[in-house]
């Protein structure tokens, strides 16, 4: 699914009564098939983005086209794997897993399918646990293969690795980029981890600064699967970090000189 | 140094000397009371009673009167011989299906409108008032509406006790559902379920446990009402009975049906609390 991202700005109330302005201007596009990456600190307005694309919040202003179509709503197409893992209690994993398909009717060798997404998750064996008897990175692994099971058309993804050590994150990733290259979906992925975007996507945008906006892009035309021992990841991984630094001194002297205004105006630099 | 000092040296009452068991499952999970400190808490009421009836006995006679005849020993005798008359297990058998059918009424017409209520806000808000209202109003003061509008006793009662335990159906499954995880209800949209679906697979399963708990209160509230609405005129049940035991100035049978009715209360609450402990536990276990 093609995204259009033209100048969307969301702003959430203060607790104070003032104004928080996550994101500010943001406008990126993306094609049918992508592996987006949206990179940035924590609290950088990552998963506000990621809500904006599934349709749970709306932008204060700017559109989001998927397809050339508004994002007006959630919409089952457009596939969301939440930051803290949402599993349904009082179902075991393998239900959990079937949960969505049952729902829309998509019931053709499920069992099957049911099957190899758990056992690809390195889950066999927990089919008929129930989630409170799951870790956390296990929690989430149920969850990539309830969004993975769904063939949705796009995959938005908010740091399902995150809790996952080295061994088991590099193998699902691989198995991610594998389903990916096989299925052709559109991936939205969310990740703070400058290795883990160069490794896995294709387009990536740099969020930063305060408020929140792009201060990077990159397309990596880099045959998957990749190592991060080449000289161009390294090169494309230095040049991030450059720019995610840049947009962190930014965000400091962003703020630095509201302070120094309410001092008096003593400007550093 | 202080701050050090003050931790250690603090004594047994210190909540951060105290470890403390906390996990996902004691938000589902009933933890029935245990089993030792209930028998000892019966046995205190016993004594309890035989002290009162004794201290009756102090006073003179003129005062006390059959005072005589409310104290354990005359009372636990009446029962021994009330267990073994039929028109006592009638009665009891008259009583239950009362507060089943009244109570599966309640049920029937409480559950859909909490689950409806909770779910919708502004359902909720608009039907908060008229239920607190309603629920304010004793059962027992629709009595006379009861007897205006059935013709029969036997519908009247039943009417009563539909009153009496509707409200707490409504407003526990209500608050059920109302406190539903709305992760799940994001989740399961998103995953492309229909209203329907989310009532069948998210709403109505995650409100059970509440909805067992309003039945087992439904069940106290229902089996208190009874004994009064029995008073309306039928010729059998538990609250016929002691009418009857008044008129005929047998006390010790008062009383004696007085225990069976406690007895009786305490056992099916007990099988209710039973069965909601396992299916909550085994529900997320
Ligand atoms: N519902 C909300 N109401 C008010 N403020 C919000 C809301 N959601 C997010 N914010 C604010 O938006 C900012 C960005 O939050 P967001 O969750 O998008 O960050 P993030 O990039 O996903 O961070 P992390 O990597 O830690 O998950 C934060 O300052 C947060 O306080
Ligand atoms: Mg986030």
């Amino acid at each position: 699914m093609k995204i259009d991202v033209h100048n969307v700005s969301k702003i959430f109330p203060r607790f104070d009564g003032g104004e928080n302005i996550v994101l500010d201007n943001i406008s990126f596009s993306a094609n049918s098939g992508d592996f987006v990456i949206i990179l940035g600190e924590s609290g950088g307005g990552k998963t506000t983005l990621l809500n904006l694309l599934a349709g749970l919040d709306i932008p204060t202003s700017g559109e989001i086209l998927v397809d050339d179509i508004e994002v007006k709503g959630i919409h089952p197409s457009r596939s969301m794997l939440f930051q803290q893992p949402v599993l349904i209690p009082w179902l075991t994993v393998k239900q959990n897993v079937a949960y969505g398909c049952r729902l829309r009717r998509d019931l053709d060798n499920l069992e099957y399918r049911v099957y190899q997404f758990i056992e690809m998750m390195g889950l066999s064996g927990f089919e008929n646990a129930k989630p409170a008897s799951l870790s956390l990175g296990m929690a989430q692994r149920v969850c990539l293969a309830r969004a993975l099971v769904g063939r949705a058309e796009m995959l938005l993804l908010d740091e399902p690795f995150a809790s996952l050590d080295t061994f088991t994150q590099s193998h699902i990733q691989e198995e991610l980029v594998n389903i990916w290259l096989s299925e052709k979906f559109t991936a939205v992925f969310v990740t703070h981890d400058v290795n883990e975007a160069v490794l896995l996507g294709n387009k990536i945008i740099l969020l930063g600064g305060y408020p929140g906006s792009v201060c990077g892009m990159y397309d990596i035309d880099e045959p998957y699967p990749r190592s991060v021992n080449t000289p161009l990841f390294k090169e494309y991984r230095a040049e991030i970090l450059v720019n995610l630094k840049q947009a962190h001194v930014g965000n400091r002297k962003f703020f630095e000189s509201n302070n120094s205004f309410d001092r008096g105006g003593v400007d550093h630099e | 140094m202080a701050d050090k000092n003050s931790i250690s040296d603090s004594g047994k009452g210190n909540v951060l000397n105290k470890e403390q068991r906390v996990s996902f499952r004691s938000f589902f999970r009933y933890r029935a009371s245990d089993i030792r400190f209930e028998i000892v808490g019966i046995l205190l009421l016993l004594i309890l009673w035989l002290v009162a009836g004794w201290l009756f006995m102090l006073l003179p006679q003129s005062v006390s009167g059959q005072f005589g005849d409310f104290l354990p020993l005359p009372t636990l005798k009446a029962l021994y011989k009330l267990v073994q008359e039929s028109r006592f297990w009638n009665s009891v058998a008259a009583s239950m299906t009362r507060v089943f059918v009244g109570i599966s009424i309640a049920a029937i017409i409480g559950i859909p409108l909490g689950l409806i209520t909770g779910f919708y806000p502004t359902l909720r808000n608009l039907s908060y008032a008229p239920t607190q209202f309603l629920r304010m109003v004793s059962p027992l003061a629709w009595m006379p509406v009861a007897l205006i509008v059935f013709t029969d006793f036997e519908s009247a009662i039943y009417f009563i006790i539909v009153m009496a335990t509707v409200w707490p159906i409504i407003l526990n499954t209500a608050s059920g559902v109302a406190n539903v995880n709305s992760m799940w209800l994001k989740m399961a949209i998103n995953q492309g379920s229909t209203h329907v679906q989310l009532f069948s697979t998210i709403i109505i399963p995650a409100s059970l446990p509440g909805i067992l708990a309003s039945v087992r209160l439904a069940l106290g509230v229902g089996w208190i009402v009874l004994v009064p609405a029995e008073f309306l005129g039928v010729a059998s049940g538990l609250g016929y009975l002691i009418n009857d035991a008044r008129d005929t100035m047998a006390y010790d049978h008062l009383m004696a049906i007085v225990i069976s009715i406690g007895i009786l209360g305490f056992t099916l609450d007990k099988i209710v609390q039973t069965v909601q402990s396992a299916f909550t536990r085994s529900w997320i276990e």
